[in-house]
């Protein structure tokens, strides 16, 4: 007799407008095994989750859990048949006990006393069964987030869950802790528990799970044995091979350096560090590409320079330091009086203002420019609408209208609204952030020309994509960012995807050697 | 693109909730064994056709541009300022401290006074929650409202200690001199020898003050760019700081000027009409400043007009609990209505009134 899977999902499908989170995905999981789910922020691995949890309903598209077919229309029925979810951001209640917390929507009765008995003498079972020890008595805020996260697990343990699902559960750990945690999660598998991890970091699939599906832009592109894998297979996998985009361009004539980084660090609001001594320098006339799994500091990077992140280190600009220490968020107006352009990795959040009209948006953060002002009280924005229009049709934005509000243009037409905006202005140093993501490829190609022509102006040009094969075609040099450190740097030319993908995964040290 | 026309938006769905709240109110008409024709021919006859009926109903208009300009101007920053009670009370403290110490040679004079000493003071009473809220996150909505309790408390303290007249029993001020009075429509309409037109109303010259101040209001959000950066922080906290525009800044400076409306209310009231400070002279235009500010879209031109509509129920209620059984407590029940219905409702009624038109596009194309 075969073994029938813990949980089967058969060609989910779910969309959000028209975004496809989740396109026609199967998936089975064994008990009894831990298995990885891998992608970059935004393939749809949340989505796929949350669906399994009852949060979403899916579009079409089945569920089985052992074996037999069922509808999970919320969290309830998904406890009910016994999934359980440990999320990203914990869900407890701070100024309660841990008991407290565990009993939380379980309680047995009008009473709450013999709820929290009988729970504490099953969190006893639990904890020696699984090795789970806390103290039932403690408040969460005072005890630390490796512990907030076991009691997470606990949480879904006391309400029986067989399958338990973790959504990029070291996020928020150190590495310690991460340790420990995958040391419980062997000892749950050990006990028959089904576990699906989430996570974006290669190291952490190799480390402990079985099996491992890869889903990039909303498809699951692989399901594999782990140790039939390796890192920079998933890797590839990961980060797509998409039609190779040549870039038209001449060897790079880079001069004087423009910006210089010297030991930057930073902390974020967690007080975990994002960025760890940083060393980079971009020249006049040349394109610096970072390489790296979304969220290994490149997104921290960008905001330090883009002068909303504090952060501590030397970074200069044409010779000149940059205030890093700034105090009240934003000193974008500033960067941008010092030369510095700024092209946003998410555009709909940062890079526009969804609700303004194109015009409106071709002039956001340069407003308060002599340019933009008719006189010293007044925007000029007759001024401004003609100017964008000029823009518009030599970015080839659809349909070049100055006075239709940003969210009613597609993706590609967004980025090329920012990118006129940035690159028009003539900046010394331009930033891009993912500058093709979510872009059709007539318009990519477009782009990426655009990116070439502010270099071959003698511009400098610092650039950041997940897309290894746009980090390949467009940089004159590559530096690939692990966890906040750049773990090397390298030549186009004298590099591979492999090599990248495993500088990626943070394994230089056996590339060096 | 599947959008309704923004006419729709703009003029079908206030109308359109205006109506229904009408027609709710009518069957409360009925029920209470009134004519809702009678009753609104009274409310029209009351407030249209007579002339002191102009007079209060543009008084009351007044109020509300200012407190209807202060709501908007707030909710463009995405701050709702529901302390305009408050910050109207301690703006006509304002202006009672202008008019009484201060020897004012004209009223042309005294007006500029006033309204700097209402807007200031209004401005210093939301300034204070709004860096509450910049630099410590509270929430505006909490604190705006506690405000309202202490400036009621403050105006008390006022009236009852420091600017009572030795002798009088009545907490108020005393009265301004008469160089500060403001010439009433009547006043005005009499130098062209219409004086009947507005006939003992209290509406006054601070009406075209607000008038001005729907202008200024369209020009700093549309054109300036601080109205740039204060709709900016409104539509999106993180595009506004990925462009550099300085969260606590535009909170505290958009607060400011939402308090500065309100007290400016108070050169009406209290410069205008009262001509002394009297306890709770605001009557609860700062909550209808709200319902005013969502009627008319925090638009300078709808609020005006939502301003108008509101003045017209005002004075159109006083004239029903005059006139009919209809008590008086049923008048603030309409008027809830119609803020029930054009205000926290009016998604209610565009969904459907959305789907209606984009049918019709579809039908079409």
């Amino acid at each position: 007799m075969t073994i029938k899977p813990a949980i089967e999902l058969r060609g989910i499908s779910k969309s959000f407008g028209p975004v496809e989170a989740n396109k026609d995905i199967t998936i089975r999981v064994m008990p009894g095994t831990i298995h990885g789910i891998i992608g970059e922020n935004g393939a749809g691995k949340s989505t796929l989750m949350s669906i399994l949890y009852g949060f979403y309903r899916a579009d079409s598209g089945e569920i089985f859990v052992d074996g037999k077919k069922i509808s999970i229309p919320d969290s309830q029925a998904a406890i009910g048949v016994g999934i359980g979810m440990v999320f990203q951001h914990f869900k407890l209640v701070e100024n309660f006990t841990v008991l407290e917390n565990i009993v939380l929507g379980a309680e047995s009765g009008a009473l709450l006393s013999p709820s929290l008995n009988k729970a504490r003498a099953e969190l006893a079972a639990l904890a020696s069964e699984y090795e789970l020890n806390v103290d039932p008595d403690s408040i969460i805020e005072d005890i630390g987030v490796g512990m907030q996260q076991r009691i997470e697990i606990l949480k879904a343990l006391y309400r029986k869950a067989n399958i338990l699902i973790l959504d990029e559960p070291t996020g928020v750990l150190t590495p310690a802790e991460a340790d420990q945690l995958f040391r419980i999660l062997k000892r749950l598998r050990e006990e028959g528990k089904t576990i699906i991890l989430i996570t974006h970091k290669l190291r952490e699939i190799m480390d402990i799970t079985d099996t491992v599906s890869v889903m990039r832009q909303g498809e699951m592109t692989a399901t594999l044995e782990t140790n039939e894998t390796s890192p920079e297979n998933l890797a590839e996998l990961m980060v797509g091979r998409k039609v190779l985009l040549r870039v038209d361009k001449t060897p790079a004539k880079p001069k004087n350096p423009v910006l210089e980084i010297e030991d930057l660090n930073m902390f974020d609001d967690f007080g975990v560090q994002r960025l760890k001594n940083v060393n980079l320098s971009v020249r006049a006339g040349e394109i610096l590409g970072i390489a790296g799994v979304a969220g290994n500091g490149q997104s921290e990077l960008l905001e330090v320079l883009g002068g909303y992140q504090k952060a501590d280190g030397t970074v200069k600009v044409k010779g000149s330091e940059i205030d890093l220490t700034t105090s009240v968020n934003g000193d974008g107006q500033a960067r941008r009086a010092q030369g510095i352009a700024h092209v946003p990795e998410d555009r709909q959040r940062e890079g526009l203002i969804m609700d303004f009209m194109a015009w409106e948006n071709s002039v956001f953060g340069y407003h308060r420019e002599k340019s933009n002002q008719a006189n010293r009280f007044f925007m000029d924005n007759n001024a401004i609408r003609r100017e964008t229009e000029g823009k518009m049709h030599r970015f080839d934005v659809r349909p070049p209208n100055p006075k239709l509000t940003a969210k009613n243009f597609s993706g590609g037409n967004q980025q090329k609204i920012v990118l006129a905006r940035e690159i028009e202005r003539d900046p010394d140093l331009l930033l891009v952030g993912q500058p093709t993501r979510g872009v059709d490829i007539g318009a990519i190609e477009f782009i990426h020309q655009q990116i070439v022509a502010l270099r071959d102006r003698g511009k400098a040009i610092l650039l950041i994509s997940v897309e290894l094969d746009e980090i390949l075609s467009l940089s004159d040099k590559i530096a690939v960012m692990f966890d906040g450190k750049i773990m090397g740097e390298r030549l186009p030319s004298e590099t591979n995807e492999k090599e990248l993908g495993l500088l990626m995964a943070g394994v230089a040290e056996q590339v060096a050697q | 693109m599947d959008v309704m026309p923004k006419w729709v938006d703009i003029i079908v769905v206030p109308l359109f909730s205006l109506f229904l709240a009408a027609a709710l109110s009518a069957l409360l008409i009925l029920a209470i064994g009134e004519s809702p024709i009678a009753a609104l021919n009274l409310m029209i006859e009351g407030t249209l056709f007579r002339s002191a009926g102009w007079g209060y109903m543009l008084y009351y208009t007044t109020n509300f541009i200012f407190t209807g300009l202060a709501v908007s101007v707030a909710f463009h920053a995405a701050l709702f300022n529901i302390g305009g009670e408050g910050q109207a009370m301690i703006g006509g403290l304002g202006v009672a401290l202008v008019c009484l110490f201060i020897p004012w040679p004209h009223w042309t004079l005294a007006i500029v006074g006033a309204s700097i000493g209402a807007a200031l003071f209004g401005m210093i009473w939301a300034g204070l929650p709004a860096y509450l809220q910049a630099k410590r996150g509270s929430h505006i909505v909490i604190t705006t409202i506690m405000f309202n309790f202490i400036a009621a408390g403050v105006l008390n303290f006022f009236l009852v200690d420091v600017l009572k007249p030795a002798g009088s029993m009545d907490p108020a001020s005393a009265n301004f001199p008469a160089s500060t009075h403001l010439p009433t429509f009547q006043d005005i309409a009499g130098i062209i020898g219409f004086e009947k037109a507005f006939r003992s109303a209290p509406a006054n010259v601070s009406f075209f003050i607000a008038l001005f101040a729907c202008l200024a209001t369209w020009y700093l959000i549309w054109r300036t760019p601080l109205g740039y950066e204060i709709r900016a922080l409104g539509k999106s906290g993180p595009a506004a700081r990925y462009a550099g525009v300085r969260p606590v800044k535009i909170i505290m400076i958009a607060m400011m000027i939402s308090g500065a409306l309100c007290g400016m209310m108070a050169i009406n009231t209290t410069q205008g009409e009262s001509e002394r400070l009297i306890l709770n002279f605001t009557e609860g235009a700062g909550f209808i400043g709200i319902a005013v500010a969502l009627m008319g879209r925090s638009h300078p031109v709808g609020v005006l007009l939502a301003a108008l509509l509101f003045g017209f129920l005002y004075q159109g209620g006083a004239e029903l609990a005059l006139w009919t059984k209809i008590p008086r407590e049923l008048i603030v029940v309409i008027q809830a209505l119609v803020i029930l219905f054009t205000g926290a409702l009016s998604l209610m009624v565009r969904a459907p009134l959305e789907r209606f038109f984009i049918s019709i596009q579809r039908a079409r194309v």
